[in-house]
């Protein structure tokens, strides 16, 4: 997915875009409206993160700006102020959603899905793997004999596979990726998940693997 | 308020009481002018009279002859039916008539009483020869006044009846005054009371320049008010700007190390550290919405709204979040719940239940949101199935920071509630915590008046 984000604030932008292309994003960083501008017209993007109170004006005057170019993409506020007094108006002004910051990094990717999955995804974001197809936005596993839509933490636990295949990964990154952080859980909650997903995955050429004392690979035979 | 007597009806005093002044003033001139110039009358016959009896009067050879002309009498009979007295007297010598009519040498004409009755008397004399010395010869005549009280009687009734209708066409023009007068003062209140209590722009309505100071006061008032709405409002934007954007950059730090970080202690930190920006910056929130919701409930602004399309509104932006958790809606939405209600005041309330219900709902659950629709009211339940609400507290949840003791680990502010319930009271609703019927979840129930 091709992203950009709007955000005076380095070290925050700075952190969501080195998590967004953790996750295999491409992130385009504008400090101010007008750099905003230029990267919205020579780069065609999926979706723009827009924070409100910019050095050079109002993230809502740049919102009504796009929306009358009539260029349809979607967007998301990023606002730190009062949750009551901006959010008829950022909608009112064709923003798809808007996040109150400070939020979970979890809850962008999942509005960002929500938005995008609502839009019509395009075809594009389906993934080859192995003998699998994996439609990320719709959030479907299709291998040769079976179709299954995979809910939320599966989906979520399947991309963090499919983002590092052959890679070991250990139940507490994964538990970071599935829980928020006043969730408690205990490690052994992945081994639900994994099982689940190694149930849907029964059959095809992709396996996850237990790499005992370690965690998990996913692996193509 | 402190109500100290009316303009309309002081005016309304003022006028009428004027007039019946006035009234009684110009009943008591007519009356006298009216006396005077019967009196007048009256001495002006009696005198001529007086003067034709005096015009007969001889000396005859040393004696005092009188020979009355049947008109000096008959010019007093002919006026009413008064009854007429004469006398001639010579010196303090009565020589004929009647002899004891009262006497008053030095008047011209006077009023007396004769017999019972009140009699005007005029006397005119003459110095006669008689055997070479000069006496005087006084001729008195006498009426009696019942013609005259008679008159005086008729005019009166005419002077009352004059003043009655002065009096009451003065009224009249009084009531018409004090309404026009007083007929601005409405028109204003009425401009200023029609409006929505954020309609604070100046009053335009003309008015009178006694007004004009007044109305300024009120326009210079407004616009005071509505300078320090609008700047606690930016205050409470700005706030929440300062407090939330360094909160976020250290969410977002802390979240991106969280990936890289591999030691179980450091993790737990970093965890902690999130916990400890999350609860900070939901308190902030929480503690301006409450802030926002304690204005708003003063000054209420209601307007028609759907309530079920306000509820599909919420519950579709929650669904992202509560996906995160596989965390399902269940609706069963009537579509006829139109209510008068603040939105912004009503949409913070039915945010801040469901949002509650998301966080306390364990993975893949059901939430169950149901809008139903009575004869005066309507009923929105919302059923998680969460730990649910603790009997012993279970009324003391909607205070300020009051909390369960088994929320767990979960990030709240104890406003969530308080904030639903005052909105629910704002609009004489209800809020309900019950346990939930199915299982062990938290049921909340918000009544609305429709």
């Amino acid at each position: 997915m091709r992203l950009l984000l709007v955000e005076d604030n380095e070290r925050l932008a700075q952190a969501l875009v080195e998590m967004l292309s953790l996750d295999g994003h491409g992130v385009d960083h504008a400090m101010k409206i007008s750099e905003a501008r230029e990267f919205s017209q020579t780069v065609t993007y999926d979706l723009i993160l827009l924070d409100i109170m910019l050095p050079d004006g109002d993230g809502r005057d740049f919102l009504q700006e796009l929306r009358q170019s009539a260029r349809d993409v979607p967007v998301i506020v990023l606002t730190a102020r009062s949750e009551v007094s901006d959010r008829v108006g950022v909608l009112d002004l064709g923003a798809d959603d808007y996040l109150v910051k400070p939020f979970e990094f979890a809850e962008l990717e999942a509005r960002c899905r929500a938005i995008l999955r609502r839009r019509g995804g395009a075809a594009t974001n389906v993934k080859r793997i192995g003998n699998i197809e994996f439609d990320l936005l719709g959030g479907v596993l299709k291998t040769e004999t079976a179709r299954v839509e995979l809910r939320n933490r599966e989906l979520r636990l399947f991309e963090v596979f499919a983002a590092n295949q052959d890679v070991i990964l250990s139940k507490t990154k994964l538990v970071d990726r599935m829980f928020s952080a006043d969730e408690e859980v205990s490690e052994n909650a992945i081994e639900v998940y994994v099982g689940r997903l190694r149930k849907h995955l029964r059959g095809s050429s992709v396996e996850i693997i237990t790499v005992r004392g370690l965690g998990y690979r996913m692996t193509t035979t | 308020m402190n109500i100290q007597g009316s303009i309309y009806r002081r005016l309304m005093l003022q006028l009428v009481g004027s007039a019946a002044i006035l009234a009684a003033i110009l009943f008591v001139l007519f009356q006298s002018f009216a006396r005077q110039l019967a009196v007048e009358s009256q001495d002006t016959t009696l005198q001529a009279s007086a003067s034709a009896i005096l015009e007969s009067v001889s000396i005859q050879q040393g004696a005092v002859v009188a020979d009355i002309p049947y008109a000096a009498l008959a010019m007093l009979g002919n006026v009413s039916d008064d009854r007429v007295f004469y006398q001639i007297s010579r010196g303090t010598q009565v020589l004929t008539g009647y002899d004891d009519l009262p006497r008053d040498p030095d008047a011209m004409s006077w009023t007396a009483n004769y017999r019972g009755d009140q009699i005007r008397l005029v006397q005119v004399s003459r110095a006669l020869p008689i055997n070479g010395s000069l006496a005087t010869i006084t001729v008195t005549v006498a009426q009696t006044q019942d013609g005259l009280a008679q008159k005086l009687a008729e005019i009166s009734g005419t002077a009352i009846l004059l003043g009655a209708i002065f009096f009451a066409v003065a009224t009249v023009l009084a009531i018409w005054a004090a309404r026009s007068g007083v007929r601005p003062l409405n028109t204003v209140a009425e401009a200023v009371s029609r409006r929505g209590p954020a309609d604070l722009r100046p009053v335009t309505t003309p008015v009178p320049s006694e007004m004009a100071p007044l109305t300024l006061a009120l326009n210079d008032f407004m616009a005071r008010l509505d300078r320090s709405l609008a700047q606690s409002e930016d205050f409470i934007a700005e706030a929440a700007h300062r407090v939330r954007t360094p909160l976020a950059t250290v969410r977002a730090q802390a979240e991106v190390t969280l990936r890289r970080v591999d030691r179980e202690e450091n993790r737990i930190a970093l965890k902690q550290m999130i916990r400890a920006v999350d609860e900070s910056s939901r308190a902030a929130g929480q503690l301006l919405d409450h802030a926002m919701v304690a204005f708003r409930t003063d000054h209420l602004e209601q307007s028609e709204l759907d309530l079920g399309a306000v509820l599909d509104e919420i519950v579709a932006r929650q669904g992202p979040v509560a996906d995160l958790k596989d965390i399902t809606f269940e609706q069963t939405i009537n579509p006829d719940c139109i209510i008068m209600g603040d939105t912004i005041l009503i949409q913070n309330a039915v945010t801040n239940i469901i949002d509650n219900a998301v966080k306390y709902s364990p993975h893949e659950t059901v939430i169950s949101v149901t809008l139903t629709r009575e004869p005066n009211s309507v009923i929105l339940t919302i059923t998680d199935q969460g730990p649910g609400f603790e009997a012993e507290n279970i009324d003391t949840l909607t205070d300020r920071f009051a909390r369960g003791t088994n929320v767990g680990q979960t990030v709240g502010s104890g406003l969530g509630l308080t904030i639903a319930n005052e909105v629910a009271r704002a609009h004489n609703g209800t809020l309900t915590l019950t346990q939930s019927t199915k299982g062990t979840g938290a049921c909340v129930t918000l009544s609305l008046p429709a």
